[in-house]
């Protein structure tokens, strides 16, 4: 595979993650030993000794001494983290505390017995779980573990031992481990000192001695326990050649898929190939094939849920598939994964069913092709067999009612009656056919029971009334006896019919219900625009799908709970949230952790985060939510975190966009403000220090020529100055217009005699007719525009120019011009000219770029409107329009001007 | 001699202004008087009797209305304040206040000195002056005749009584309110655009170009102002 010596690119992948999973996290020591009694936690606490004498801040979290006096020794001279007390049903229970452990934060902390189970109340079920936390939060953690708790092993050492070990500690938590440290000592030795009281009280003893400490159990155990170790060390060996690129030996490619029941055998089935997968270093999938047609009953759904989960726990891909023929749907899934290996249970009804029903295995063999097929036998000898249960109705038809019998049997009663009334008349295959009409309608409606009672009481019916002699149950004829048989078979056949259809039915809704409602909330969710919509549209179809109070908080600085959900906010949901936000997993209701809450809280993950959390709570007390449901929920989630996902970039980008904005202008002020504003400074400074300097060696014309240079360049200044605060202020929204009635010509006057002596020389026509209404505007601020607008033509047209100036009434506005014989603008540039520091070509004058982004932000700010344009015959005009909002004032007339006679 | 010279109080803390007024009035013929504050301002007042002040309303110790509502109390000395641009509202305080003329900051020394002239001649006292004659503009106000270059111009009664007014101070600023108050009575201050619309009027009958005025000039936010050639 590797031929050149490089290191496989999906390794190098695979380690990085697991190296970057573990930055910043606690490494974890397991003592790990073959029995009770080995000297696991001496040895944990022998080391802890060590460790501290080495300045390493040890803690004891929680030591199991089993009053065995060596090992209580050892724990004093070490910290001890105090037991949290627990009540449980009176009794009071002490727990390792884990919200102390987390708050003291030692660097080591010492956690006896791995596999133990916490008491109910508890954060986590298993202290594994809390291992898994302490580790999360940067604690190195040493804990105990001996060989049967490890999970994918409790089906050999049950065969083993007889004795069945219900707390495991999932493999993968084996495989975090940075270091597993094998604690031997011989089973002689052992029994020796169990013998002599080391390992438990004296009763204890003699009870496990007969029922483990059997010497035969003890060398099974060992071997399994020094084969485990070596499997791990075997693991370091291969990450170290891994890492530094030295051929691996290991045939890779095997790839393992495991078919998986709602039988029990199917537990140890996992495990067996869970063991398989990791001898071969091969990936595995465990696969579920549902039917389409039938529904498992509830218990059988449960433990197939229980079985996935194993798989799931133990490191197995999962996948479910839905298809009525088994072996071709496992098959199809197994050459679409590149499976090598199929591992499937081994057959334990009759041969009969598989004559009837056709053998799964038989047909998976024979459609395997290429992949090598594995039967191995799951079930432990201790276990009850309990078949595969046969499928059961989907709905009432479990446990039907006393009514579907009576109903049943009034129906065989009717067709009685009918057929005896009309027996002159027809034959008896007629009335056969009416019971089976009978029957039929019987199985439609009540399932298959009630119409095998009602195949049976017609067969006795017909065979009463219809069949001679009459009135008795006695057959005279043989023949009549194999159509009753016939009747009664194709009864029950019809009925078994038509259970089909009506699974087939409802199976069919079900998986239309459930498309309709991805395909609803996947559009709902285009359609929303921000996270918070989306969360609203998430706790809606969760709480109708789901049948369930629901809420969603969304993570930003922190969680924040989206509107409603006054009903999640108690019951602990709060917590579980916050938990779930933490870890990325679900939690609450139905889990291992948390599992006192009332709801059930799920992560809304996305590639990098967790999004948010949702909250759900049954309307239904006591209700729970199965594996299908919560895969469900995870789709819907899924969906639901990459809308987020696409509002948050959207705002990220919009953001960006605003930064890179504000910083382009940031730098385009400072800019002009280094270039722009110094260059009149240099002037002034240049011109006035040659005054001062040299007096009389300058001439009176360039003496005044260097005056007239210095209160030009000041005026510059000034005209500056005067626009970057206007700009300021109306980038603040902070300009205040105090509207005024004014005729134009006085603004547009006054714009001009501040301007008098640049326009020095210029035709300035004004075309302002006397009926012009007043303009509502302040005059200060407006006249502004007018400045700016003129000063521009002074900067970017000829000397000696002419500049016209125009309004006239439009509908409800008016139109003003400013016209020039410049250059004009070019078109392309004539939206951009009123933007910021946008300046015109040339450069002649060196301004700022703000003249007319002033003239805009003020007309706009009056709720006009400016554009510019080139003029026929050449030169630009500006032209402002600016609607006439309110009513003209009044100015009250006085008796009769004279005509106008004026000049 | 230097008895002779009008004496100026300025009152002023920038000392970049301070030098650059007292280089520009000692050269143009007035004697100066300098105060970085209120407090020191209102001594010199007392102290050397001024001919005009000139006075910052931004001064550190005091605001610089109050100032003038004070000054006003107990000396007819006209009142020239400085300040910047944008502050449209001080200015008008101020003139209302009993200020006389206001100059906006940066000012040249042609605006300065004209400001000086006008507030110099109205403190030499209003004598009424039967005629008055403004660059083109004559006013004969016993014979009611209105001429621009010799030509006789119509004006109707308030246009007149406002052209009077604007001519009795001409070269002087009046504050919007000052002008209302004198035309159309104490009960029409508020309506300013009254006072627009006649004064456009008015500019239509005596400006060459009512859009580009020569003579009846606005003063941005503040009031308006007949442009007095001779002394600018």
């Amino acid at each position: 595979m590797d031929t050149d010596g490089r290191p496989d690119p999906e390794e190098l992948l695979d380690r990085l993650k697991a190296d970057e999973a573990r930055l910043g996290k606690g490494a974890l020591k397991i003592f790990f030993g073959a029995a009770p009694g080995v000297g696991k936690t001496y040895a944990m606490l022998e080391s802890a000794h060590r460790l501290r004498k080495e300045g390493t801040d040890v803690l004891v979290g929680c030591v199991e001494t089993h009053g065995r006096g060596e090992t209580v020794a050892l724990v004093e001279g070490l910290d001890v983290l105090p037991m949290r007390a627990v009540d449980y049903r009176g009794a009071t229970l002490r727990e390792f505390d884990l919200d102390a452990a987390l708050r003291r934060k030692p660097k080591l902390l010492l956690l006896d017995e791995l596999a133990h189970t916490n008491a109910p109340g508890s954060l986590h079920k298993k202290r594994w779980q809390d291992v898994m936390d302490l580790l999360d939060a940067g604690i190195d953690v040493h804990t105990t573990l001996n060989v049967q708790h490890v999970e994918s092993l409790n089906d050999v050492v049950r065969e083993v031992t007889h004795v069945r070990v219900r707390e495991t500690v999932p493999d993968r938590v084996l495989e975090r481990a940075d270091e597993l440290e094998l604690v031997d000592l011989p089973p002689d030795d052992l029994l020796q000192r169990l013998a002599e009281g080391k390992v438990y009280v004296a009763e204890q003893a003699a009870r496990a001695k007969d029922r483990f400490f059997r010497r035969g159990n003890l060398l099974a155990l060992r071997e399994l326990a020094l084969r485990q170790t070596a499997q791990h060390v075997g693991t370091d060996v291969r990450e170290y050649r891994t890492e530094h690129s030295i051929e691996t030996t290991w045939a890779s490619g095997e790839r393992i898929l495991v078919a998986v029941g709602p039988a029990p055998a199917s537990a140890g089935l996992v495990r067996a190939a869970r063991r398989m997968a990791d001898r071969l270093r091969a990936p595995w999938i465990a696969v579920s094939v549902e039917s389409t047609t039938s529904t498992l009953p509830p218990a059988a759904h449960a433990r197939l849920d229980a079985n996935l989960g194993l798989a799931s726990d133990l490191g197995a891909n999962v996948v479910r598939l839905t298809s009525d023929h088994i072996a071709r749907a496992l098959i199809d899934c197994a050459v679409k994964q590149n499976v090598t290996r199929i591992v499937i249970g081994k057959p334990t009804h009759s041969r009969l069913r598989d004559f009837v029903r056709g053998s799964l295995l038989d047909a998976v063999v024979r459609s395997s092709t290429n992949i090598d097929v594995l039967v191995t036998s799951g079930a432990s000898p201790d276990e009850p067999k309990s078949a595969d249960e046969p499928a059961v109705p989907a709905r009432g038809a479990a446990r039907p009612e006393m009514v579907a019998y009576v109903v049943a049997a009034l129906a065989v009663l009717a067709v009685t009656g009918l057929g005896l009334s009309v027996r002159a008349v027809t034959d008896l295959a007629d009335v056969a056919m009416l019971y089976l009409l009978a029957i039929g309608a019987v199985a439609m409606r009540f399932g298959r029971w009630p119409s095998v009672v009602a195949a049976a009481l017609a067969v006795a019916a017909l065979d009463f009334f219809f069949v001679p002699p009459f009135y008795t149950l006695v057959v005279s004829d043989a023949r009549h006896v194999f159509t009753f048989a016939m009747m009664f078979v194709v009864g029950v056949l019809l009925s078994s019919l038509m259970l089909r259809i009506r699974r087939q039915e409802r199976a069919a809704w079900l998986r239309a219900e459930r498309t309709t409602m991805l395909y609803a909330l996947t559009r709902s969710i285009a359609a929303a625009a921000t996270a918070e919509d989306i969360a609203r549209v998430v706790t809606r179809h969760v709480e109708t799908t789901f049948d369930c109070d629901a809420s969603v908080w969304l993570a930003q600085q922190r969680l924040v709970l989206v509107d409603g959900g006054d009903t999640i906010r108690d019951g602990q949901g709060e917590t579980v949230a916050g938990w779930v936000q933490e870890h990325g997993r679900p939690a609450g209701l139905g889990t291992d952790t948390l599992a006192g809450a009332s709801v059930f809280v799920a992560p809304m993950l996305s590639a990098k985060k967790t999004l948010g959390v949702v909250a759900l709570r049954p309307r239904v007390a006591g209700a729970r939510f199965d594996r299908e449901q919560r895969e469900l929920l995870d789709t819907l989630l899924r969906q639901a975190a990459l809308g987020i996902e696409r509002t948050l970039l959207a705002e990220e980008a919009r953001a960006a966009a605003l930064r890179a904005k504000t910083e382009e202008l940031r730098a385009s002020l400072l800019s002009a403000v280094s270039h722009d504003l110094r260059t009149p400074l240099a002037t002034i400074t240049g011109a006035a220090t040659s005054l001062i300097e040299a007096p009389t060696r300058i001439e009176e014309p360039q003496r005044v020529e260097l005056l007239t240079s210095i209160c030009d360049e000041a005026d510059h200044l000034e005209r500056l100055l005067t626009n970057l605060l206007d700009m300021t202020r109306i980038d603040s929204g902070g300009i205040a217009v105090k509207r005024d009635w004014v005729p134009i010509e006085e603004v547009v006057g006054s714009a001009l005699a501040r301007l008098e002596k640049p326009l020095e020389g210029r035709t300035i026509t004004t075309d302002l007719p006397a009926d012009l209404p007043l303009i509502a505007v302040d005059p200060v601020v407006f006249a502004q525009v007018f400045i700016n607008l003129f000063e521009n033509a002074v900067k970017y047209t000829p000397k000696g120019s002419p500049i016209e100036i125009g309004a006239r009434q439009r509908g409800d506005a008016i139109e003003i011009e400013v016209a020039d014989r410049g250059p004009g603008i070019p078109e392309a540039t004539q939206a951009r000219v009123f933007e910021k520091f946008y300046r015109g070509t040339g450069e002649r004058a060196g301004g700022v770029g703000l003249g007319l982004a002033v003239c805009r932000g003020i007309v706009e700010a009056h709720g006009g409107t400016i554009a510019v344009e080139n003029r026929d015959g050449g030169g630009a005009v500006f032209r402002i329009n600016l609607p006439i909002v309110d009513e003209q004032p009044t100015v009250p007339s006085e008796l009769p001007v004279r005509p106008e006679d004026a000049r | 001699m230097s008895d002779a010279l009008p004496l100026v109080l300025v009152i002023e803390d920038e000392p970049q202004v301070q030098r650059f007024l007292r280089a520009a009035l000692t050269s143009h013929g007035y004697a100066v008087v300098e105060a970085v504050d209120a407090a020191e301002g209102v001594a010199a007042v007392t102290r050397s009797n001024p001919r005009i002040i000139l006075l910052d309303l931004g001064l550190p110790d005091r605001d610089g209305l109050d100032l003038t509502r004070d000054l006003r109390a107990w000396t007819k000395t006209p009142i020239i304040v400085l300040s910047a641009r944008g502050r449209e509202e001080d200015k008008v305080e101020a003139l209302d206040a009993g200020a006389d003329d206001y100059l906006t900051k940066p000012f040249g020394v042609n605006e300065l000195l004209a400001r000086l002239r006008v507030a110099l001649r109205h403190s030499h006292g209003e004598t009424p002056e039967p005629v008055l004659v403004a660059g083109p503009l004559r006013m004969d106000l016993p014979k009611h005749e209105v001429t621009v270059n010799g030509e006789e111009v119509h004006l109707t009664p308030i246009e007149f009584r406002l052209l009077a007014l604007l001519m009795r101070h001409r070269g002087k600023v009046l504050t919007h309110g000052h002008i209302l108050k004198e035309v159309w009575g104490p009960s029409d201050v508020a309506e300013t655009h009254y006072l627009r619309v006649y004064m456009a009027q008015l500019r239509r009958k005596i400006e060459v170009d009512a859009a580009n005025p020569k003579l009846l000039m606005t003063e941005l936010g503040v009031g308006y102002r007949l442009r007095d050639a001779e002394l600018d």
